[in-house]
């Protein structure tokens, strides 16, 4: 890792505490895929979510910090190509040891991916909600912290090839994702179109004959409130982001979270037009992921941009996002409940795209076309294959049974909502 | 044919690999760059096509 700047006493329990807010947005994304889901397998979700957070720190403590190159330690796998260095794995001390006399930024660096994997980890299960096991979202969250999350850490935030783009090849500043666009929510959108493709969509959704099934979320209040949440976790994110991996001055973090709040509002803003002019009424869902693909797309731009171009950056992310999830859902056959891969891998692409665009250094649009290059070209394929490989072990889909009487009551035992009478389902018939 | 689109996208990533490696000049990079995306998004179409056509099989 390259030596991390030196970080005064007052900035550095600022950003510890932001750090300590982030989680925020980790609480309303896992409400936000409870909500979404269906009422029979709430519990399910919502303890499916409590477990990743766990599964991603024990796994990334253990083993993924060492690879991910935040911690100093040795100098990093290195590959020698075309007179270049490109640092490819990250290598840091095994266990976290010696973390209490590691520089003050490492440590924080080191909260911040702790988090960002926990987050990371929760959007493809929101998308495989109501048909994807809890042993095998542990085991998707397990092996994201082991393996593709410490790489990307690595390119991106730990002195690694994306990051370097700006000193081996004049490209900007290097591969820019301050608030995690790439490493998070790419990483997490791509990850829930792999689980969606092999777990296949929920019974009934595609039924033979006529359009999809419509099958509403149980709870928007759940997943309004998680909206709520998850703007506080997401100034903090941003805003602690910017200090981190941009070395914004002071002056500069008031601008990221204003940017941060104007790209959700703009976002929601134009998700509510969009869906009053289609639907004739606001749909509070499609709003909610409207709001959400926002603050995804300013987690990479937040602190690079302007608020005009920021509220700009929002509105476009929110006019594509509820026109996306319908052409997912209707014309791609893509059951995805919580619409994770248009706000977390589309929005957080659009994201870093918007943040090469308005970023004023010469070459940094072609630095993060090259990290969008990367996501797609490598981080999917890969995933894909080794959840492909993760399935044959531990198959992500519950048998027939489980799905028809619901999750809750199959993997728990009993339901989120003991003394409601759930109606019986249609799609069954 | 979802296989087939996956294994494209590599390709595209190699493309734009080379693009830094083999042309200083910032116009010849950013084409190459942009010809490495296009190759992921035809592969990235091609398994999209895939799974349609899988589910299609399956309903």
């Amino acid at each position: 890792m390259n030596t991390p700047p030196p970080i005064s006493d007052a900035l550095f329990a600022l950003t510890l505490a932001l750090l300590l807010v982030a989680p925020l947005a980790i609480a309303g994304v896992a409400l936000i895929n409870t909500g979404l889901g269906r009422c029979r397998s709430a519990a399910q979700a919502l303890l499916g979510n409590l477990a990743m957070v766990a599964v991603t720190a024990i796994v990334f403590a253990l083993v993924g910090a060492t690879f991910a190159g935040c911690l100093p330690g040795g100098a990093g796998h290195i590959l020698h190509l075309a007179g270049k260095p490109w640092s490819w794995l990250g290598e840091g001390p095994y266990l976290l040891g010696g973390l209490s006399n590691t520089p003050l930024h490492s440590q924080l660096a080191l909260v911040f991916e702790l988090m960002a994997i926990a987050l990371a980890a929760l959007i493809p299960w929101g998308s495989g909600a109501d048909r994807l096991r809890l042993t095998a979202g542990c085991a998707i969250a397990a092996l994201m912290a082991a393996t593709v999350f410490p790489l990307l850490a690595h390119w991106v935030w730990g002195g690694g090839w994306l990051g370097q783009l700006g000193v081996n090849f004049s490209l900007g500043a290097g591969f820019l994702d301050s608030g995690g666009a790439a490493t998070v929510q790419v990483l997490g959108g791509l990850s829930a179109l792999a689980v969606v493709w092999i777990a296949g969509p929920r019974k009934g959704k595609f039924p033979k004959e006529g359009l999809s099934t419509a099958l509403p979320g149980h709870n928007a209040v759940y997943v309004l409130f998680g909206c709520l949440l998850a703007l506080v976790g997401w100034l903090g994110w941003n805003v602690a982001g910017a200090v981190l991996w941009l070395h914004a001055p002071l002056a500069l973090l008031p601008v990221t979270a204003i940017n941060t709040l104007l790209s959700a509002a703009g976002a929601l803003a134009s998700t509510f037009a969009v869906t009053r002019f289609r639907f004739g009424k606001p749909d509070a869902s499609l709003c909610a992921n409207g709001w959400l693909a926002g603050l995804v797309a300013s987690s990479a731009c937040a602190g690079l941009v302007t608020p005009i171009q920021s509220l700009f950056i929002g509105v476009v992310a929110g006019i594509g996002t509820p026109l996306l999830v319908e052409v997912l859902e209707l014309a791609l056959s893509i059951d995805d409940p919580s619409g994770a891969i248009t706000v977390h891998a589309v929005g957080g692409l659009w994201g870093l795209l918007a943040a090469g665009i308005f970023a004023p250094q010469p070459g940094q649009l072609l630095a993060q076309l090259v990290g969008i290059a990367t996501l797609l070209g490598v981080m999917l394929p890969l995933v894909y294959l080794l959840f492909w490989l993760l399935n044959r072990v531990v198959p992500f889909r519950v048998d027939a049974d489980g799905e028809r009487i619901g999750m809750d009551l199959h993997e728990l035992g009993g339901g989120a909502y003991p003394e409601f009478v759930i109606h019986r389902d249609e799609s069954y018939r | 044919m979802k296989y087939a689109g996956l294994l494209v996208m590599p390709a595209g990533f190699f493309l734009a690999l080379a693009a830094l490696v083999l042309f200083p000049d910032p116009v010849s990079r950013a084409a190459f760059v942009l010809c490495g995306l296009g190759v992921e998004c035809l592969g990235l179409g091609v398994a999209v096509r895939g799974h349609m056509a899988a589910r299609g099989e399956s309903r």
